[in-house]
């Protein structure tokens, strides 16, 4: 190695002070830096606070699960019907598949990212440990998914009021729609999470988690679809088990005892809402527990 | 065509176990027909149910979709479209290619199965196995065409296509009647029920709409992804 050419005497050299600082402001600790990246996460999920670009899709699916309720209020207000005439836990389920959209596009935008451009270890250097990086996240998918179901039925239930329904019976259904919005918010949210965790490559998520979505939802209906009216109807109903948004389908309305006709989907008797309600809160458990191992070794 | 850019493209699509992911979908298929061949019932019916809703409505659209787009919009996400637009390749014969690859992929997991599915179901009575099959080709190619586009012109490819496939064919076209003469899958059923010779298929699009539609979607899909791809300009994410 060749050495620098002598420019001068040692003994010019002079360090000067230019009044560098340390930090010495409050230190917010571990809870805040979660609760941070919980807030950053959820704005994140609608694209605030991000470019114009990344608002559009969120904004749209937040616009077209809304706006059909608003249509319903409408029409019902305009015609004086004492009823609305949609269930608010059926609303969710025939806006389902915008709910998927949602999901499957910004799960990966929560999760993916930060895997595919390294900067989940920049956030383990701080004080949040990976058990509160996994808890942030989830949480901040969770939210994002319920305040966008919560929306219409905010409509809807408003709606209700305004057009002077029975307040009982509305109060009552809006509460079932909201116990739905919960467990959509849950499982199908989680499932998709833990496909994010495990996908660096932001499309390859999107069409995974979609693509699971879909193609169990289509399994399911199609093996309700071609039993219906035969003795094995009820057997086929446990097929809603290998779909996440079925399962919760299923379940909410055999237990607000909701829905009707040849096509309602339901847990098959007592033994079959234990068993749907034992395998959402496995699904969403088990979800959780494999991207706290994900998130293990990175 | 040109055999190395073909080889890369079936690597990256198949590779490193994404194959097997893929395999699910014909998987799946023959699983359920199984499963409904060993049921009793109206067998018609069912088939139609089977192959008309899962399979062309539901698992045609997303193996194209994953297809579609896994050929181009996974190299262009990641940057390492460069390499190959580097090339003194014309950009069309990139495109040309990986929409032939796109193609016989989605053929090999859509079409094959689904004709074995039929056979299970129906055996070869109405043509339905047939019938479907060729849907599944047809609607396959135009799939393919038409998210390998997508994939070219939007950094969202995937959610592009999801809307397509399912907001505007499956949501929209059940309560809209006009959205299914602009349907994939509807001019697929078109072509079914022609092949087939069976009404009970039911196509919303008359054949001699369907089949010009199919041929502009899916050169005009190509034609434009050349355009594009010609002149890309890469993008960070965001």
């Amino acid at each position: 190695m060749s050495l620098p050419p002598e420019t001068g005497s040692a003994d010019t050299g002079v360090i000067h002070d230019i009044g560098y600082r340390g930090y010495r402001g409050p230190r917010l600790g571990r809870g805040h830096a979660t609760r941070a990246l919980f807030t950053q996460s959820l704005r994140a999920a609608y694209g605030l606070g991000r470019s114009g670009k990344a608002k559009v899709l969120p904004m749209l699916v937040l616009a077209a699960t809304t706006l059909p309720a608003a249509i319903v209020v409408a029409f019902a207000l305009t015609t004086k019907l004492d009823d609305l005439g949609v269930e608010y836990a059926g609303y969710l389920s025939s806006v389902g598949m915008l709910v998927w959209i949602f999901l499957a596009a910004q799960a990966p935008v929560l999760l993916s990212r930060d895997l595919r451009h390294h900067t989940v270890p920049l956030y383990f250097s701080r004080p949040i440990t990976r058990g509160d990086y996994v808890r942030a996240k989830f949480a901040a998918m969770f939210c994002a998914q319920f305040l966008l179901m919560a929306a219409p039925l905010l409509v809807l239930y408003a709606g209700a009021l305004l057009g002077g329904m029975d307040v009982g019976d509305n109060t009552e259904h809006a509460l079932y729609g909201l116990a739905a919005a919960l467990l959509y918010a849950l499982v199908p949210t989680s499932v998709a999470l833990a496909i994010a965790g495990f996908t660096p490559r932001r499309g390859f998520g999107v069409a995974a988690i979609m693509g699971y979505l879909a193609v169990s939802a289509a399994v399911a209906a199609v093996a309700v679809g071609i039993t219906r009216g035969t003795d094995s109807a009820d057997a086929a109903q446990w097929t809603a088990l290998i779909s996440p948004d079925g399962l919760v389908e299923s379940l909410v309305n055999e237990l607000f005892d909701l829905g009707g006709g040849l096509d309602r989907r339901h847990a098959p008797g007592g033994v079959g809402t234990a068993v749907f309600a034992l395998v959402a809160v496995a699904l969403v458990a088990g979800s959780y527990r494999l991207l706290l191992r994900r998130y293990e070794k990175i | 065509m040109n055999p190395t850019v073909a080889r890369l493209t079936v690597r990256g699509l198949l590779g490193r176990r994404r194959g097997l992911l893929l395999l699910v979908v014909p998987a799946l298929l023959l699983a359920v027909s199984a499963l409904a061949a060993a049921a009793h019932g109206d067998e018609q019916s069912l088939t139609v149910k089977i192959l008309g809703e899962l399979d062309l409505g539901t698992l045609v659209p997303i193996l194209g979709l994953v297809v579609g787009t896994g050929v181009i919009a996974t190299e262009i996400d990641d940057g390492s479209i460069v390499y190959l637009l580097a090339k003194p390749l014309p950009r069309w014969r990139i495109v040309t290619t990986k929409l032939v690859v796109a193609i016989g992929t989605t053929w090999a997991f859509a079409a094959v199965p689904t004709l074995f599915a039929g056979l299970l179901l129906y055996g070869t009575r109405d043509g339905l196995a047939l019938g479907y099959t060729v849907a599944v080709l047809v609607a396959g190619a135009a799939y393919s065409a038409l998210f390998l586009l997508l994939g070219v012109v939007t950094r969202h490819a995937v959610v592009a296509g999801l809307g397509y496939a399912l907001v505007w064919e499956a949501l929209v076209g059940n309560y809209v009647d006009g959205a299914r003469t602009l349907s994939i899958q509807q001019w697929g059923r078109a072509v079914a029920q022609s092949v087939a010779g069976e009404s009970a298929i039911g196509s919303a699009v008359p054949l001699g709409t369907a089949v010009p539609l199919l041929l502009i979607v899916t050169v005009a899909s190509t034609v434009l992804a050349s355009v594009k791809l010609a002149g890309l300009t890469l993008t960070a994410d965001e």
